[in-house]
């Protein structure tokens, strides 16, 4: 107890210092953060596509239905195919009803009769997309083939990308943090050589002088990882409404405030880490 | 109690500050260790709580060996040794009552253990009322008082006190040298440095004597020599040391 008002004292009695130090580590765990939250949704947005691998084929506007189960049946004779679903004008009408709900504008705009009837094919594995994307090519019925393989391996590679880049910034600023908030807590202890040198006199162990410099880093790195998480979940909370518009039924573990609080947890863990790392640097360092 | 051997202290710059100093001194004595400024007085006494190491010699303090002591027991040695020290090192952000605390709390005392001890321990070197004061707030008299109060805390068998008469005017420092007296009567082995001859004469105490990092005397065995070391010592000190003098003295000793 009389460790952390000490801390607590140390900490009072240099505010901007302190600031500084919770302030390098707040920008670091909201790198850590976005880039946590970018590179969990795209690989599950990939993962999502790549589970279920399918290709979505519209029909012109006079096609019978009987072409339609013609078409179908000749796709799941193939072998490659693990399910195919019919969407008729009434129930596309339906979804993008649904998926517009809270738009009026664009429902108005939109009945059955505007919208193509589809047939949903999906593949059991990926590569196979490609020939039952030709069978439809080749369909006089089909208008239009909405094939996602090309929008996944490019997702692959954004995301291949962000981890790189993300991984890199987040070990600069680990290491940047962690000696900024060394020279801090070093400083720190510098300005307090007299009244160590006075405690050692007095019998003072070399434990009871570092511990609160140790807890003084440890808060830092609490504090920091809080504010840049807290930071992160008022922006994810700012952009929910648009990313679950936009990302219609892929679900997104990441907007989860299950998955928040885990991440809160582990980057509180992290931080007192790095916070026990600065300090015992700085302890090292300036009180042999 | 405190036995030193051969003990010899060279600095890194080749000047020795002590040369093959031996000396017994017994449980429960008081002991005036005289020098004028500069003779060793305060290198001595922080080699007995190892706030440096002797060259050569052995330091025995306690039945410890303080010469091969370890770091991590040194703060055991400086619990059983109490330490009034010349410049007093007060934490002057701190007040008197938490400044006589730290011991006890670095010793992990609970609160109420704390506060009885200290209650006790201000009344016994009469400053009950200072308590609440910061150092600044306290005259040279209070605040070796709560100096010498913050070496008793943990009630040790042996009181080290590095002229604590130093910036005294004279009745101040007879009310000091009687408390000290007092701590002596309880039991406690008191090793007081001074070159204040006035304090030295009247108590008819143990003397040992350094100069120039040599041990003159001791009057434990040698009467005669006494003598002759005292008037060594009061050469340069005849007249009553003004204070500018004594200023200049600690910055020697210091330094």
């Amino acid at each position: 107890m009389k460790t952390l008002s000490t801390a607590w004292k140390h900490m009072r009695r240099s505010p901007y210092q302190s600031l500084a130090a919770v302030m390098i580590m707040m920008l670091t765990f909201l790198v850590i953060s976005i880039f946590t939250l970018l590179i969990v949704s795209s690989s599950q947005i990939i993962s999502y596509f790549e589970s279920s691998p399918k290709v979505t084929a519209f029909f012109k506007e006079d096609t019978k239905q009987e072409s339609i189960d013609a078409l179908a049946s000749q796709l799941k004779s193939s072998g490659k195919v693990s399910e195919v679903t019919f969407v008729s004008k009434s129930e596309a009408f339906k979804r993008y009803s649904n998926w517009n709900k809270d738009n009026p504008v664009l429902l108005d705009l939109v009945n059955a009769d505007v919208l193509p009837a589809s047939l949903e094919i999906s593949t059991h594995k990926i590569e196979d997309l490609d020939s039952v994307a030709k069978v439809l090519h080749g369909s006089s019925d089909v208008s239009d083939v909405v094939f996602l393989k090309d929008v996944v391996s490019t997702l692959i590679t954004w995301t291949d990308a962000v981890r790189k880049i993300g991984l890199a910034l987040v070990v600069i600023l680990l290491i940047v943090s962690v000696f900024v908030m060394a020279t801090i807590i070093g400083f720190k202890i510098s300005q307090r050589r007299e009244e160590i040198e006075i405690m050692r006199l007095l019998s003072a162990t070399n434990w009871y002088i570092r511990w609160p410099f140790l807890l003084e880093g440890m808060f830092y790195g609490v504090m920091g990882a809080f504010f840049g998480w807290l930071f992160m979940f008022g922006l994810t909370l700012y952009a929910k409404p648009f990313l679950l518009g936009f990302m219609r039924d892929i679900p997104l573990i990441t907007l989860s405030p299950a998955f928040l609080f885990l991440l809160l947890l582990v980057e509180i863990i992290l931080a007192i880490l790095l916070g026990i790392v600065a300090s015992f640097t700085a302890v090292l360092r300036y009180l042999k | 109690m405190i036995r030193l051997a051969d003990v010899s202290k060279t600095y890194g710059t080749g000047s020795a500050a002590l040369s093959n100093i031996s000396f017994d001194i017994d449980k429960g004595e008081f002991v005036f260790l005289m020098g004028p400024s500069g003779s060793g007085k305060t290198t001595l006494l922080r080699l007995m709580i190892k706030d440096m190491d002797a060259s050569t010699g052995s330091i025995i303090v306690n039945n410890t060996d303080v010469t091969n002591l370890s770091k991590s027991k040194i703060p055991q040695l400086r619990k059983l040794i109490g330490v009034v020290f010349q410049d007093l090192k007060m934490l002057m952000d701190r007040t008197i009552y938490e400044n006589i605390a730290l011991p006890l709390e670095m010793a992990g005392a609970s609160k109420e253990e704390t506060s009885a001890r200290i209650q006790a321990i201000l009344k016994q070197v009469g400053i009950e009322d200072h308590a609440d004061k910061y150092p600044i707030q306290l005259s040279g008299g209070e605040l070796q008082r709560a100096a010498i109060a913050r070496a008793l805390v943990f009630s040790p068998e042996i009181l080290l006190a590095d002229e604590p008469t130093g910036n005294l005017d004279n009745t101040t420092s007879w009310e000091i040298v009687k408390l000290l007296q007092d701590i002596n009567k309880h039991g406690t082995t008191v090793v007081m440095a001074t070159h204040n001859m006035e304090v030295i004469d009247s108590l008819k105490k143990r003397t040992i004597a350094l100069e120039k990092g040599k041990l003159m005397h001791d009057s434990k065995k040698s009467e005669g020599h006494h003598a002759h070391a005292k008037n060594n010592l009061a050469k340069p000190e005849e007249a009553p040391l003004s204070e500018e003098a004594e200023v200049k003295g600690e910055k020697d000793e210091n330094s």
